[in-house]
């Protein structure tokens, strides 16, 4: 098993929930409740993700953050840094291949929040903020919950993304997937075997998790 | 000035018409009135800071809560606004009592849970404040929804359809239940229905809506009695309608006199009609009288027609008939009479009756083409 590769799944798949949190509950709750110009549009580039090739996602990210050109060389000119081949690189990465994992399901959870119950909440004389805290925020919790795990799992065992703009360096980008694949590529059996077992019961916990929060929201709210 | 306490114009085009005026005085129930997608519930959302309409002015016990002229627009947690929604919008997640402390705030938080106790007292909840809404019966949330809607010491109570929900049985007691608890509210309240029997039984005044337009205002009974337009007396379910021709105005017996089928026919004196006009007149069922048969009496000579019952159906102890008084033209008069009225005089389906149609019963409105005549 390696440890470090898992340590840095986990601190990857943390981090990219504590960016994609407040993203999701702004995002998915605009979507939700708003009408304007450009929403099937803005959907759909936030759905691509689903349906494109990580690798593909990959590329484009790679071709993007090039310290060579664009947007890249303005990162090294502002900031004197690049986001290829190190860890921040892969926070984006997997923020941006996330997006419609997080912000669907939030989405569909603040949509679910009938408009007479926050129009109620608003005749109580709680101003927007309040509105969200009190009332949405506890409503669509086990929708953001469960975005939330889907997300984690999915950043733990993200693989094509990851390599094509982290690459493969130990303790700095190689994440248990990449671990795992590099086990298989030098033969050694037994530790991909085990990674791979721990990422499956991993994956499964999740799923059922998921289910159970799904099943357990259903019951209260009927 | 007026001595209302809430005064509400809303006029726009579109997307929804509006144009409507509307006044209520404190401790008084104003039912709008309307049929389905007449505009009642947008006219109650406006009031509540829910719905923005272009031209508006609402002003509550002398608070502006919007002037489209002076671009002051209050959103609904600024006005002191108790509003019990259609199906309630209890907060699923929390009990009866947290429900209730929600619109609590202007209250130090340690005091807010005995004035929501007390607030289920008065709506009959005691014992029930740690259920949670699913588990409460459809009356007991509409009962918790009324609470809510209290708690904020509202400056105006908005009550959007609230017996819409229940079965017949409940909503007669929750009836009852808003008549004894309106004596001890003193704000202004505004209540949505399309049902007329709870608008007769509740409201002080009512305000008939149609298209998003106020048609007319009044008490229930003076609307029922005297609508303006044959639109209104189809609106309030009048039955009795019909096309006449004025005849006649007599002075000294203060009667005008109408053509209607070939047959005259006295009404109270009505001169605002000229001889010859075309006229819709109505008849209120309780203003026809039933001749009985075999014992002629005076009632008899007024208006008096003869036809056959060709409804007839019995509900609540009331007969509902319909008779025939024109067969060629297939006119029909509809008669609701006391059940043991019915039972006493024989009545069945293709019986022939007398009636007689009781000339202050008869109310004038201009000319429009009706759908049953022409």
């Amino acid at each position: 098993m390696d440890w470090q590769a898992l340590a840095l799944s986990v601190k990857l798949s943390f981090v990219t929930l504590l960016f994609l949190l407040p993203i999701g509950i702004l995002l998915g709750r605009w979507l939700a409740y708003r009408q304007f110009w450009g929403k099937s549009l803005l959907q759909t580039l936030l759905a691509l993700p689903l349906v494109l090739p990580p690798t593909v996602l990959g590329y484009y990210l790679l071709v993007a953050f090039s310290p060579n050109q664009g947007l890249g060389l303005w990162l090294v000119n502002t900031f004197g840094t690049t986001l290829i081949f190190n860890f921040q690189g892969l926070v984006l990465a997997s923020i941006i291949f996330n997006l419609p994992f997080a912000i669907h399901p939030m989405q569909r959870a603040f949509a679910a929040i009938p408009r007479e119950i926050r129009e109620a909440a608003a005749c109580c004389g709680m101003r927007p903020s309040l509105v969200l805290w009190k009332i949405e925020l506890p409503l669509a919790w086990p929708g953001i919950l469960s975005a939330m795990v889907i997300c984690f799992a999915h950043t733990l065992g993200e693989f094509g993304i990851v390599l094509m703009v982290g690459g493969n360096i130990p303790a700095e980008t190689q994440t248990i997937a990449i671990a795992i694949y590099d086990r298989v590529q030098s033969f050694d059996d037994h530790a991909a075997a085990v990674m791979s077992f721990s990422l499956l019961l991993f994956s499964m916990l999740t799923i059922s998790f998921t289910y159970w929060l799904s099943a357990r929201s259903e019951r209260t709210h009927d | 000035m007026t001595d209302s306490a809430i005064q509400i114009t809303l006029q726009q085009a579109a997307p929804i018409p509006l144009s409507v005026q509307l006044e209520c005085k404190s401790g008084e129930l104003l039912a709008l009135v309307g049929p389905s997608g007449s505009g009642k519930t947008t006219v109650l959302r406006a009031i509540a800071g829910l719905y923005q309409a272009q031209n508006a002015q609402i002003i509550c016990q002398g608070e502006v809560w919007q002037n489209s002229m002076q671009n002051i627009f209050l959103a609904p947690y600024q006005r002191h606004v108790g509003l019990v929604f259609q199906h309630y919008a209890l907060f699923p997640h929390m009990t009866v009592l947290e429900n209730i402390q929600q619109a609590i705030t202007h209250l130090p938080k340690q005091q807010r849970q005995a004035q929501a106790l007390e607030l289920l007292k008065k709506v009959h909840l005691e014992g029930l404040e740690q259920r949670y809404p699913k588990n409460l019966s459809g009356g007991q949330q509409q009962r918790v929804a009324v609470a809510r809607a209290l708690a904020r010491q509202p400056k105006v109570l908005l009550l959007d359809e609230p017996f819409s929900a229940v079965d017949q049985v409940t909503r007669r007691k929750l009836y009852r239940e808003l008549l004894v608890l309106r004596e001890s509210l003193s704000m202004p309240m505004i209540l949505v229905t399309h049902d007329l029997d709870e608008s007769n039984l509740l409201a002080d005044h009512i305000a008939l809506l149609h298209k998003g337009e106020i048609l007319q205002t009044g008490t229930p009974d003076f609307v029922a009695a005297h609508p303006k337009s044959a639109t209104i007396a189809r609106l309030m379910d009048q039955q009795n309608l019909f096309i006449a021709q004025i005849i006649s105005h007599d002075q000294t017996t203060k009667k005008t006199h109408l053509r209607w089928r070939g047959t005259l026919i006295e009404a109270t004196y009505q001169a605002q009609f000229a001889i010859n006009e075309r006229v819709c007149w109505m008849i209120q069922s309780e203003n026809i009288l039933l001749h009985r048969r075999g014992r002629p009496s005076n009632g008899n000579k007024e208006n008096p027609l003869q036809g056959q019952i060709t409804e007839y159906m019995e509900s609540s102890g009331l007969a509902h008939l319909r008779v025939q008084v024109d067969k060629q033209l297939d006119t029909t008069i509809s008669i609701n009479v006391p059940l043991h009225v019915a039972k006493r005089n024989a009545l069945g389906l293709h019986e022939e009756i007398g009636i007689s149609l009781l000339s202050e019963g008869i109310h004038l409105m201009p000319y429009q083409a009706l759908r049953s005549e022409s």
